[in-house]
């Protein structure tokens, strides 16, 4: 495990940021390798338990973690994620944050779109893990890099 | 090198995953059935995923290619075992698995298995 600042990858996004006044607890960890995405796999499952969101709502969460994990991998070249346990008053949440500095996404429409890629996968990644988590946001900039953030609350 | 185990049933290939796959697994674990089918002259494969408890687009198109081929090599793949939270959460992220036989456990796998292969 790295702290955020070791992980940083020299992109500036608020995005970083978004639920700062929410995060009880954040854990910072390193994209490079396939067994990046199956060790943060497990990590967000322990936080999601941790946090008592329901079986399916787990492994909607971990499916969109492994989802745009594997992007941050594949299109942005590797870099980070931080995995937030986020407190609202009385709600719980998990939130994740992508961060890389790869070359960005220049048709955030066309991307969201099912069925569209540029990496010869399924094109279901960006716009499937939307529908897998209660709230997506993202910040993208060619040339620069792209920050995802995502959090899904404890119903 | 990590590998997933495949058993030989007859003219049956079976395979369980047990493990978190990583990507390069899963491509492996693909590469392996279809050599196996052929040199063990296999007319179906049952791959049980209860063990899973995740499916994601690469493991899901991974699932969906293995079949493929399988049938271009003249055997039937037939996935049992999805968990009820795997289920909901692919087609909510939109994977339907398409063109791949499933059912609810390997028992009713290998029914389907011999049914279609006229035992």
């Amino acid at each position: 495990m790295s702290t955020a600042a070791e992980l940083a990858v020299g992109f500036e996004t608020d995005l970083l940021e978004l639920h700062a006044r929410k995060r009880a607890e954040r854990t910072s960890l390193p994209l490079r390798t396939d067994e990046d995405v199956v060790h943060l796999r497990k990590h967000v499952r322990e936080r999601a338990v941790g946090i008592g969101l329901s079986l399916v709502d787990q492994t909607k969460l971990i499916t969109a973690a492994s989802e745009l994990a594997r992007n941050t991998i594949k299109y942005g070249g590797g870099g980070a994620v931080h995995l937030d346990k986020l407190a609202d008053g009385l709600r719980q949440g998990v939130g994740l944050v992508f961060v890389d500095t790869g070359p960005g996404i220049p048709d955030l429409e066309l991307a969201l779109r099912d069925g569209y890629t540029t990496g010869g996968g399924l094109g279901l990644g960006l716009g499937g893990s939307k529908r897998l988590v209660d709230e997506f946001e993202i910040d993208t900039r060619p040339g620069e890099g792209t920050a995802i953030a995502v959090v899904k609350w404890k119903r | 090198m990590e590998r997933i185990p495949i058993l030989r049933m007859g003219d049956l290939l079976l395979v369980t995953i047990q493990v978190d796959m990583h990507d390069r697994l899963a491509m492996t674990l693909q590469d392996d059935l279809t050599e196996r089918i052929v040199r063990d002259n296999a007319k179906g494969v049952l791959i049980d995923i209860s063990a899973l408890d995740l499916v994601d687009s690469f493991i899901g198109r991974m699932i969906s290619n293995t079949a493929a081929m399988a049938r271009v090599l003249d055997a039937q793949t037939v996935v049992v075992g999805m968990q009820p939270a795997v289920a909901i959460t692919l087609v909510e992220l939109g994977l339907t698995l398409h063109g791949v036989k499933t059912a609810l456990n390997v028992e009713k796998g290998m029914a389907l298995l011999g049914k279609n292969l006229n035992r």
